[in-house]
């Protein structure tokens, strides 16, 4: 260390003064930037009363109430059955559910697929029309179906499908569009039509990505699932915020265990069933 | 009749097309057999989540009498023909709508805080030590599991109805989402950089600010706008346990009955997501285009 050749620092500086000077506008735009949002978040923390004594009472009663949880217990082996078969009708809502928004999509994928759809205003309307169902949350969707089919598991189905509907059209087109055109060309060249020409053309090169966003889906709608019952769409999200509404918190922690390990279970399964599909290459979503 | 194309004798095209009837035989029962487990599945579920097909499509006029019971204002006209009338409580909306904007964004900025410290331990190539990665790990993964309503609801009973536990709730969510994706671009970088700071004897926090951090950050960045666009969504809804935002108003409306009201709040959600939305993936495309162009 002791005898390290000195740096002439300012010779280098004088040398290559494109590495230290310059980028001083980009510099103070990302700064100001920074600061801004800085700014904005301390402004919010303050309004929400992230500042004041609602947060540290809170937090010692939040200690309390974890406290309260531990350990994890049904109750009753009656509850603990209940709970499972509620955690079943969980699985099962986000199963249909997930299943019936592929099968729906997959027309609409189409539809909002530019090299397919070659009509802009059609292209056009159904990117719209997905993107709007995208942006009303699976819950509204729950309250809505609630007040179509009545309280139940089946509405949390239709509310699932509704929603996904949206993520999947907007996926499956955009791995439509990014499709090879080339086997497409081979079979209009064949003398095949443009529906033969998805179907023999299209259809085999993005089945495997479809597949594969579908199983990854089926896992978050699980976990999706699992809140939809808190208005009153069905499955084990009813049980919890009654548990958690009603201090029950032993049971609530129970059932959060539950949902944690079934949402693990599936998550394995769905891994190993892409893995089989595409190898082990990261979903695009 | 010559055909242009040229014909096998058949004695050896018949060998070739057994083969590929075997073929396509086989794979047509390995798809028969997956459709098979697919449909009893389907079944199973169906009746576990008291599916009936006749009660959607008996019910099915009540969804779009329902919908255009929304598009209907109380004195019977189109919600178009008065729109003063329809966004009657437009003041009162865009406040709570501003709310849960600035939910979203400090649930998102405090979540995206925390996954930035929990990242660099949670990266198998750079994480100081083994337990903590799992540490980390396992910590990212509860947070992201448990639904954000849930912590919601829990935190609702600490710390009282309104936004303040939406907040931390939907911050506790982003940890466990973006721990898990930044992780997961430090384990992509390129390791060189971090062993060059390494090797001029800098520290592990030297190494990481300045090894493997400017390799990251564009990705970080855009990955917490993607949140916030989710987050702005869901925030929309947390009002319905109580925690503050534009959903409190929303669940009253549909719970009572105050069709236009619903109609009026769910197409200002869907305007401000889809502003939201637009605004982020143009930033998101100029900062991975700009990352691309180097």
């Amino acid at each position: 260390m002791a005898n390290r050749p000195s740096v002439d620092l300012a010779a280098i500086r004088g040398r290559h003064p494109h590495h230290f000077g310059a980028s001083g506008r980009e510099r103070r735009l990302t700064l100001a930037l920074g600061a801004g949002g800085l700014l904005l978040l301390l402004i919010g923390m303050g309004v929400f009363g992230f500042f004041g004594s609602t947060f540290w009472l809170g937090l010692g009663k939040l200690g309390e109430v974890v406290g309260l949880m531990i350990p994890p217990n049904p109750g009753s082996w009656n509850r603990a059955g209940l709970f499972a078969m509620s955690l079943v009708e969980t699985i099962a809502i986000s199963f249909l559910g997930t299943l019936g928004a592929a099968i729906l999509a997959v027309p609409l994928g189409l539809l909002a697929a530019n090299n397919v759809t070659t009509a802009k205003v059609l292209h056009f309307f159904a990117r719209r029309s997905l993107d709007t169902i995208r942006s009303v949350d699976i819950l509204i969707w729950a309250l809505i179906w609630v007040n179509v089919v009545g309280l139940g598991p089946f509405a949390g189905v239709l509310a699932i499908m509704t929603s996904d509907m949206g993520n999947f059209g907007k996926l499956f087109s955009e791995a439509i569009e990014a499709a090879d055109r080339r086997p497409v060309e081979g079979i209009v060249s064949t003398g095949g039509g443009r529906i033969l020409g998805i179907r023999f053309g299209i259809l085999p090169e993005v089945f495997p990505v479809l597949a594969s966003q579908v199983l990854y889906f089926f896992e978050s709608n699980t976990r999706s699932a699992t809140i939809i019952g808190i208005v009153g769409a069905g499955g084990i999200g009813l049980h919890l915020a009654e548990a958690i509404r009603t201090l029950e918190l032993q049971q609530a922690s129970f059932l959060i265990l539950m949902i944690l390990v079934a949402v693990a279970a599936i998550d394995i399964v769905s891994n190993q069933l892409r893995f089989a599909l595409i190898g082990r290459r990261s979903v695009v979503v | 009749m010559a055909s242009p194309i040229v014909q096998l004798p058949e004695v050896q095209l018949r060998p070739l097309l057994v083969s590929y009837d075997a073929a396509i035989r086989a794979r047509r029962l390995q798809s028969l057999l997956v459709l098979a487990c697919i449909v009893a599945a389907v079944m199973l579920s169906s009746i576990s989540a008291e599916v009936s097909l006749p009660k959607l499509f008996g019910n099915i006029g009540n969804f779009t009498s329902y919908i255009g019971r929304l598009f209907h204002l109380d004195s019977g006209g189109l919600v178009f023909t008065d729109p003063v009338e329809w966004y009657w409580g437009i003041a009162r909306w865009l406040r709570l709508l501003g709310e849960t904007l600035l939910m979203a964004y400090v649930g998102t900025a405090l979540g995206t805080i925390g996954a930035f410290f929990l990242c660099f331990l949670g990266a198998a190539n750079v994480a100081p030590r083994p337990w903590a990665r799992l540490v980390a790990r396992r910590f990212c993964e509860l947070c992201r599991t448990v639904p954000e309503l849930v912590f919601a609801l829990m935190f609702v009973i600490a710390f009282g109805l309104g936004p303040l536990p939406g907040v931390l709730a939907m911050a506790i969510h982003t940890v466990g989402a973006l721990g898990k994706l930044f992780a997961e671009v430090v384990e992509n970088i390129d390791m060189k950089p971090v062993e060059g700071v390494s090797a001029t004897g800098a520290s592990w926090q030297a190494a990481m600010r300045f090894g493997a951090l400017p390799q990251t950050l564009s990705n970080f960045v855009s990955y917490a706008l993607l949140r916030f666009e989710i987050n702005v969504r869901s925030a929309t809804v947390l009002g319905f346990v109580g925690a503050g935002g534009i959903g409190m108003d929303l669940i009253e409306a549909i719970r009572k009955f105050y069709y236009s009201d619903v109609s009026a709040i769910i197409v200002l959600i869907i305007i401000t997501v889809s502003v939201i939305d637009t605004a982020t993936s143009y930033v998101r495309h100029r900062l991975i285009g700009g990352e691309e162009r180097h």
